[in-house]
Order: C-alpha cells, then sequence, then structure tokens
C-alpha cells in the first residue's frame, strides 16, 4: 500500500520539529545533563494536588460544559481582570482548553481560510506554522532582531502586512529568546494594527515569569481587546504541564466559534484538572512568587556566565531561557548543539529549531537547579576551551 | 531569610563568583556580606552533607530524648551545657511537648551508645528519664534526598 497517496499532503510535508532529533540522541547517551526542557522543575503546588486526589475521591469525574467548569472559568476572569485589568465574561468569552497548545490550534483555525497570510514572530514556540499550513494558511515569519532585544518592531510588523494578513501571532514572553514586550512597545504595534481587520493571537503563557518587569499583555492596549485572542494556561506559571490545561478569552463572537471546534475535537479539557486549576489561580499566589524568584537567580547566573564564557548573551526578561549567541565559535547551531552532545553530554538546543532567524543561536532552559546548572556550565566552558585548541 | 544565606544553605561550595552572578551584585560584596555573617555569628561554620552508609558504614546513631528537672534560675541551660561538651553528641535542642531535650549522638557502634546514655547521660543531675532511638535508615537529610534516585527527573532531555 502507497501510504503517501493517502495521507494528506500538507502534513506529509510538514518537517518534524527540529528538536526530536536531539531528544533521540540524548535518549540513547547514559549521564547527559540536560539544558533542554520547556517545562518547569518545580513540582506542581500541593494544594493543587491535593484537590485533585480529592475530587477524584468524590468521584467528580464526568465531562464538563464544553467551554469547561463555569466555576474556573469566573476564576480565569478574576484572574486576568487582577492581573491585567482586562474584564472577559466567563459565560461567554472564555473557552478551557488542553493545554495552551489546544488553544492555539483551535484558535487558529477558527480564523484561517486558506490563502491568508500568518505573521509569525520568530524566533518562537514550534507549532504555530505548522498550524497554520494545515488551515491552508501561509506563515510569514517576522524575524525579531537580538539588536532590538527580540522584540518585535512596529516596523517590521508594518513591512510584512498585505492585503491577504488575517493574522498577527504575538509570543512574549518569548519562547526561545526570553524576551518580553513592554507596554510603549505594544502600543506602537497596536498603533498599526488599530483600524484593520488584523487579528491578534497573543501567546502568553509565561506572562507570570517575567523579572523585575509586570507583564504587560497587547489587550490592555486601547482598542486592542476587540481584536486579540489571548491565551494562557497553567503549565509554566504553576508548574503543571502534565494536567494539560490552559484557556483561550476572546471576543464574543470568536469564542462561540472557537468552542465549536473545541466542542468537536475534545467534548472538554480534563475534569479533574479543571477542578485542580482553581485552586491554583485562587490560592497558589505565594508557590508562584517563590518559584519567580528562585528562577530569577537562576537567570542571572546562566546569563552572567555565558556571557563570561564569551558567548554574548541578551539579558532575558520573562521565561526561563537564556538565548546565546554562538557564532564566534565558527559552528552552526546543530553542530554546536550536537558537539556538545557528544563530546560533553550536555544537551540544548539549536536555535533553528525556532524559526531560521535562530541559526546562531542556541536555547538553555534554566528549569533546571543551580547545581545542575553550575555542572553543565562548566562543561560547556570545557567545550569552547576544546573548540579553540583545535 | 537573606537570599545570599538561602544560597549557602543550598551548597556552601558556591563560589562568590558564582554567588555574584546568581545575586547581581559585586564580588567584592558577597565577600564583604560573608564576612560580616560571619563575624555576627549569623554564619557559625561550613559542614558537609554526607552520606553516613557510605562515608563510615559502621557508625551507630541515635536520637535520644530527655526528661529534665528545670534547674532554679538556669532552666534547662544547665543540664544542656554539660550534655554538650561530650564529643559522642552531635545536637542538643529543647523541645516542647512530651520530653524535654533532644540529643543528637553518634558512635562507633550501639554498645558505645547504650554505655554513653547509661554511665553518663543519664547519671547527670536533673535527668529523669532518658529514651534511646537508634537511627536505621535516612531519606532526607538537610533538604537533600539522601537517596538519589527518588530524586530522579522525570522530564524527557529535550522538550520545545
Amino acid at each position: 500500500m502507497d501510504y503517501s497517496k493517502i495521507l494528506n499532503k500538507t502534513i506529509q510535508e510538514i518537517k518534524p520539529s527540529g528538536i526530536r532529533k536531539f531528544f533521540d540522541i540524548a535518549a540513547e547517551m547514559d549521564d547527559v545533563i540536560s539544558l533542554g526542557v520547556g517545562e518547569p522543575d518545580f513540582q506542581t503546588p500541593w494544594a493543587v494536588r491535593q484537590k485533585a486526589v480529592q475530587v477524584i475521591e468524590t468521584k467528580r469525574t464526568v465531562y464538563t460544559a464544553n467551554a469547561g467548569l463555569e466555576a474556573l472559568r469566573r476564576s480565569v476572569s478574576e484572574y486576568t481582570k487582577k492581573k491585567i485589568g482586562v474584564e472577559y465574561d466567563p459565560v461567554s468569552e472564555i473557552v478551557i482548553t488542553v493545554g495552551g497548545s489546544e488553544a492555539i490550534d483551535i484558535s487558529i483555525r477558527t480564523l484561517v481560510e486558506p490563502g491568508d497570510e500568518v505573521l509569525i514572530v520568530e524566533p518562537s514556540f514550534v507549532c504555530y506554522s505548522p498550524i497554520v499550513k494545515l488551515s491552508g494558511g501561509i506563515p510569514v515569519p517576522i524575524e525579531t532582531k537580538v539588536e532590538n532585544n527580540f522584540r518585535l518592531t512596529a516596523e517590521e510588523l508594518k513591512n510584512s502586512i498585505t492585503e491577504k494578513t488575517k493574522l498577527l501571532i504575538l509570543p512574549f514572553p518569548n519562547n526561545p529568546t526570553g524576551a518580553i514586550m513592554e507596554r510603549e512597545d505594544l502600543e506602537q504595534i497596536a498603533e498599526v494594527l488599530r483600524g484593520t481587520d488584523i487579528m491578534v493571537i497573543s501567546d502568553e503563557i509565561y506572562s507570570e515569569l517575567t523579572y523585575g518587569k509586570k507583564h504587560c499583555s497587547i489587550a490592555e492596549i486601547d482598542g486592542m481587546k476587540e481584536r486579540t485572542i489571548l491565551i494562557n494556561g497553567f503549565s509554566k506559571a504553576f508548574a503543571m504541564t502534565g494536567w494539560r490545561l490552559g484557556y483561550a478569552c476572546a471576543p464574543n463572537p470568536i469564542a462561540q466559534q472557537i468552542v465549536k471546534l473545541h466542542q468537536y475535537a475534545i467534548m472538554c479539557s480534563p475534569t479533574v484538572s479543571q477542578y485542580a486549576a482553581i485552586e491554583a489561580l485562587e490560592n497558589c499566589e505565594d508557590e508562584v512568587r517563590k518559584m519567580v524568584d528562585e528562577y530569577n537567580v537562576r537567570r542571572r547566573f546562566v546569563t552572567d556566565s555565558f556571557n563570561k564564557l564569551g558567548l554574548s548573551c541578551f539579558n532575558p526578561e520573562g521565561a526561563f531561557y537564556v538565548f546565546p549567541c554562538i557564532k564566534n565559535t565558527g559552528l552552526t547551531s546543530e553542530e554546536f548543539c550536537e558537539k556538545l552532545l557528544y563530546s560533553k553530554k550536555v544537551a540544548v538546543v539549536p536555535g533553528n529549531a525556532f524559526g531560521d532567524c535562530g541559526e546562531g543561536f542556541i536555547r538553555v532552559s534554566y528549569a533546571y537547579s543551580l547545581n545542575h546548572i553550575s555542572e553543565a556550565v562548566s562543561r560547556i566552558g570545557e567545550f569552547l576551551e576544546d573548540i579553540k585548541r583545535n | 531569610m537573606d537570599s545570599l544565606l538561602e544560597l549557602l544553605k543550598q551548597n556552601a561550595r558556591f563560589t562568590n563568583q558564582q554567588l555574584s552572578s546568581m545575586l547581581g551584585i559585586s564580588e567584592d560584596d558577597v565577600a564583604r556580606k560573608i564576612k560580616e555573617y560571619e563575624n555576627k555569628g549569623i554564619i557559625m561554620g561550613y559542614s558537609v552533607i554526607l552520606n553516613e552508609e557510605l562515608a563510615c558504614s559502621n557508625t551507630v546513631t541515635a536520637f535520644i530524648q530527655l526528661k529534665v528537672t528545670p534547674q532554679k534560675d538556669s532552666g534547662f541551660d544547665e543540664v544542656a551545657n554539660k550534655i554538650m561538651q561530650y564529643e559522642e553528641v552531635e545536637g542538643v535542642t529543647l523541645m516542647s511537648g512530651a520530653y524535654d531535650l533532644a540529643v543528637t549522638a553518634s558512635g562507633a557502634d550501639l554498645r558505645t551508645i547504650a554505655l554513653f546514655v547509661a554511665q553518663k547521660l543519664s547519671t547527670i543531675e536533673g535527668v529523669v528519664s532518658t529514651s534511646t532511638h537508634f537511627v536505621l535508615k535516612r531519606y532526607k537529610e538537610k533538604g537533600i534526598f539522601i537517596n538519589k534516585d527518588v530524586q530522579t527527573d522525570e522530564r524527557g532531555m529535550v522538550s520545545p
């Protein structure tokens, strides 16, 4: 049977994530020290876990409403209002999804039609472009630059807009660069978008993880709520990756279409996770603050260490990644990562896995203990010495 | 607690250079603050956390609960001061609850500790009774899991 004739052409043409290859190599080796993962090393707060156990014990394990438990949607609404001052109606403007990932998927599919151009700020998380392609859309990368602190500028945005532009995907705080967008930056972006029919998907999954500066959402800016789908979730802020829970907040006419897709694909998000998530939003602020403080210590340490090693490293202000430049080693991102893995058994992710403009950089996660990071950094130091010698 | 102290509690072998990176202050400031803590007696020393079973397999440790008659004027201090002097004793703490002093003692074998309790501790004036509990297995010590397997990172090596 010739499966290539049967399988969907678009899905066949989509390349597997560049990260996969490193995962496979690293998985085969012993004693690898990884700085490669995109999930917190902290445990889900105890109160959240306890709540889940209680929910299971009391047999609240049936489907919820398609859009999610109303109590959770109310919590999300309160939380969003408290954090960014924007109010979403829990009944008609919030959909609880299976992680931020599902929210991204169904939001893109709700908007994009064949031929639509979708502006994707890069480097960024790996899923946007494949999902756009599956909807028949055309991904148009906007490459952010280290000299602009990897922020999107109004100029770059303007230059990428055509009459076919349907949507801008705005992923800040950013994975992999750690860049954030401040209010002034967002005001300028909003200035370009107001008065157009271009929508924004603002992926704010790392919104709790900013250092020294409070997160600002584009939905806060005048005239932007009506053209924004705000995506967030529990994985990063509350160390709840395996619970698979996120949400999309959108103007009513959009949310009502999003919920249809969600209903047919998923039915509803995991019930136990939903109950536990209420606990996270309402009673875990202290735990989140502690995690952020700890990340911040690591962030300073890793950034400073790479700069001292001679790999210039832009000062990240969000998420839990640093994105040092490795161009002065003369290696490509993939060569660097592969050699580092084979010779020193340290796993990091090549920058080009997050878009072509990530070439020349590596993504280093600091979701690890300081002792672990310190050992990895010293191995990377040895690696750089070896390269110089040869 | 000050974040410098938090870090030193995690790992007292972090260098001043590493601590300066972590805290975003100069190395000189790190050195100065540590000196200050040492001078004030806030930092009292630097010790190592051992997996005792691997490091010195024969040592026996016991937690001994003591009931003590408080002395006039000095309360429990005088008895505690006496107990502290013995080299077998690693720690002495005044407790609330069913007994008064908790003593951690270690020795070459069970007999050594038994004799220590019988001949030295229980004969101290003011000590009313002792109850000795031998350590069978350690699971966690100063925040560190002794059995590293318990601490394995279940996350994959690389993920987006």
